[in-house]
């Protein structure tokens, strides 16, 4: 008796679906509202009603962003900014998620409570200073400055301590100490092939910010030739009168990489947030 | 496990086991245990090292030094940097500016966060049952979250345009009349809002869905029995027990909330509008504040230090405030 009425309780009426669906329309809506402007020509947006159909117009709009501002060079800039970070935040992190989670040393659990109260401090807030530093360096205006305060971070460590604690058998670890195994050796050999799945879904999540990263690249970045996509884009939106195609265009060129990404991962990037979540 | 065994078995090919006639013991092995206890003691502190180097250079450091600049009269322009206490504080206090700032960042946090999270409940809620297509839903849930600040900026302000808006066209046709969003205090704010709500909302769904996946069943099996609706269930079953994940987001997308930056600089058409948060500020936040002050007019490094140093201390603040109240909700429910 009690199986029916399980299955006949969680069968879910037809008005979640129409929520759901309705939810999924205003999700999915605005991005494909930009392909829409993005393939039409600028003098159709100022028809009423708006257009609601693709235009034919993709390709010349295409090339017109990239006559208008250096945005190959962007692309490349932000391909180079972001695989640099993700590389960099998932070995560290590893690291140290390995050594927080497994390995005893002295004041760990105070370390490890002092990354996750970082987590709420937002970096924003050391902004000039950081500036300050990059001048000092030498690095404004130059990749670097994007790239070296963005190689590590807390939300890393702390998820790979998470998951190494429960995905790592201790058993594992003690076996290949008796075999005479250096930590180096079981961290090349047990404890990377363990973190891979975690790994990936750190590297993509971290791939992601760090390609949508606006404030710290607008402000540390000048020259056009060194622009992220983002800072690229915003610059197509500056000036007085805003041609929306083109803007768009870039908009859309900007996020189509990472839709591909999501449309081919989003099943493991929506794992991994779940269980970076704090459970209940 | 203890330190004596590994050295018992020395795995053949070890490079110590090549070098024992240059450390004293009979065979080598006090070498090798002082190897394991060193590896033992000391990998640890080594494996977190570069994490904690470069996150005290790039990150503590200049949290900290950002104090010291802001009691300074710090500027790129000039070569000195003048001690003058507290002046820039006092300065900011007096800023009705300052405090425009704070009221249209708390404005528009408040328009952004608190509808969010309700709806990120229901849709979790509706995601934990058994439904055709789970993976289909959820992605789509998260599809926003993969878009750049810059694009749904981007895209929201030509949604929100005003003589050739897609919202406004739909205001028109239902008889509505067409709204001047950019130009309004309030309807600047939801406009941005409702940017911020869009692209977190799933994100958020999807975090609750975690945290309500770890609800015993049986609970809600004789709530059912006993015939509660599911929004009873909702309200006295599912958000007391996730009150953590709940307090959790609260306080992330406060912090977030706290720091809007990208929507309202896009949102305003073009030139120093985009500094200003429209032309009377009616949309200019915090970190527009800051930004203004630190990176647009004379590089006033001192001033938007204390400017940081204010939202921080208005983060933390608002941070407990939301933790205390969410848990007295939850006790007097």
């Amino acid at each position: 008796m009690s199986t029916v009425a399980t299955i006949r309780r969680y069968r879910p009426p037809r008005l979640a679906y129409l929520t759901l669906l309705a939810v999924l329309f205003f999700s999915g809506f605005p991005l494909y509202f930009s392909l829409v402007v993005a393939s039409q020509d600028n003098s159709a947006l100022g028809r009423m009603p708006p257009p609601l159909l693709p235009g034919a117009n993709l390709v010349d709009n295409v090339r017109r962003v990239f006559e208008t501002v250096p945005f190959g060079a962007a692309l490349v800039n932000s391909l180079i900014v972001s695989a640099t970070i993700t590389a960099s935040v998932v070995l560290f992190s590893t690291l140290a998620g390995f050594a927080f989670a497994k390995l005893k040393f002295r004041a760990s659990n105070t370390l490890l409570l002092l990354v996750v109260a970082t987590m709420m401090v937002p970096a924003q807030l050391g902004i000039v200073p950081l500036y300050l530093m990059m001048i000092r360096f030498g690095w404004t205006d130059s990749l670097q400055a994007v790239i070296v305060p963005a190689l590590v971070n807390a939300f890393g460590v702390f998820f790979m301590t998470q998951y190494l604690r429960e995905a790592l058998p201790t058993e594992l670890l003690e076996a290949g100490r008796i075999d005479g195994a250096a930590s180096h050796r079981l961290f090349w050999h047990v404890v990377l092939p363990v973190a891979r799945p975690a790994a990936a879904v750190l590297g993509m999540l971290t791939f992601l910010t760090a390609w949508n990263d606006y404030f710290w690249p607008l402000v540390v970045l000048s020259s056009p030739d060194n622009y992220t996509v983002q800072v690229a884009l915003s610059n197509l939106r500056s000036g007085y009168v805003t041609d929306f195609s083109l803007v768009l265009t870039g908009t859309l060129l900007a996020t189509v990489p990472l839709l591909v990404v999501f449309g081919l991962l989003g099943r493991h990037i929506i794992g991994g947030i779940m269980q970076g979540a704090v459970k209940g | 496990m203890t330190t004596t065994r590994p050295a018992a078995t020395v795995p053949p090919g070890a490079p110590s086991t090549g070098t024992p006639g240059r450390h004293r013991g009979p065979q080598g092995t006090s070498w090798q245990q002082r190897r394991y206890r060193w590896d033992v003691k000391g990998t640890p502190y080594l494996y977190i090292a570069p994490f904690f180097i470069l996150f005290a250079v790039f990150g503590l450091f200049p949290l900290g030094y950002t104090a010291w600049v802001s009691l300074h009269d710090w500027s790129l322009l000039s070569d000195e940097q003048t001690f003058v206490g507290l002046a820039n504080y006092r300065e900011l206090l007096t800023d009705a500016y300052f405090w425009n700032a704070l009221r249209n960042t708390i404005s528009i946090l408040i328009l952004g966060t608190v509808p969010q999270l309700f709806f990120a409940l229901i849709i979790a809620h509706l995601l934990t049952m058994r439904l055709r297509g789970q993976t289909f839903f959820r992605l789509g849930m998260l599809l926003p979250n993969v878009a750049s600040v810059v694009a749904v900026a981007v895209i929201f302000s030509q949604l929100f345009g005003r003589d050739f808006g897609l919202i406004n066209w739909v205001l028109e046709s239902i008889g509505v009349g067409r709204i001047d969003w950019q130009a309004g205090t309030a309807s600047s704010h939801i406009a941005i809002a409702v940017m911020i709500a869009w692209k977190w909302t799933g994100y958020n769904a999807l975090i609750y869905l975690a945290a309500m996946q770890a609800v015993p069943r049986d609970l809600y099996e004789s709530a059912t029995l006993d015939g509660a609706s599911w929004w009873r269930q909702l309200t006295s079953i599912t958000i007391p027990m996730i009150r953590p994940t709940i307090i959790f987001t609260v306080i992330i997308s406060t912090i977030y909330g706290l720091q809007i930056f990208a929507e309202p600089q896009l949102f305003a058409g073009g030139g120093q509008d985009t500094i200003t948060g429209g032309s009377s500020r009616q949309f200019q936040t915090l970190t527009l504040y800051l930004y203004e002050h630190g990176f647009n007019r004379g590089f006033q490094f001192g001033y938007a230090s204390a400017t940081a140093w204010v939202m921080f201390g208005i983060i933390v603040v608002v941070a407990a405030a939301n933790y205390l109240l969410v848990r007295r909700i939850r006790s007097s429910a």
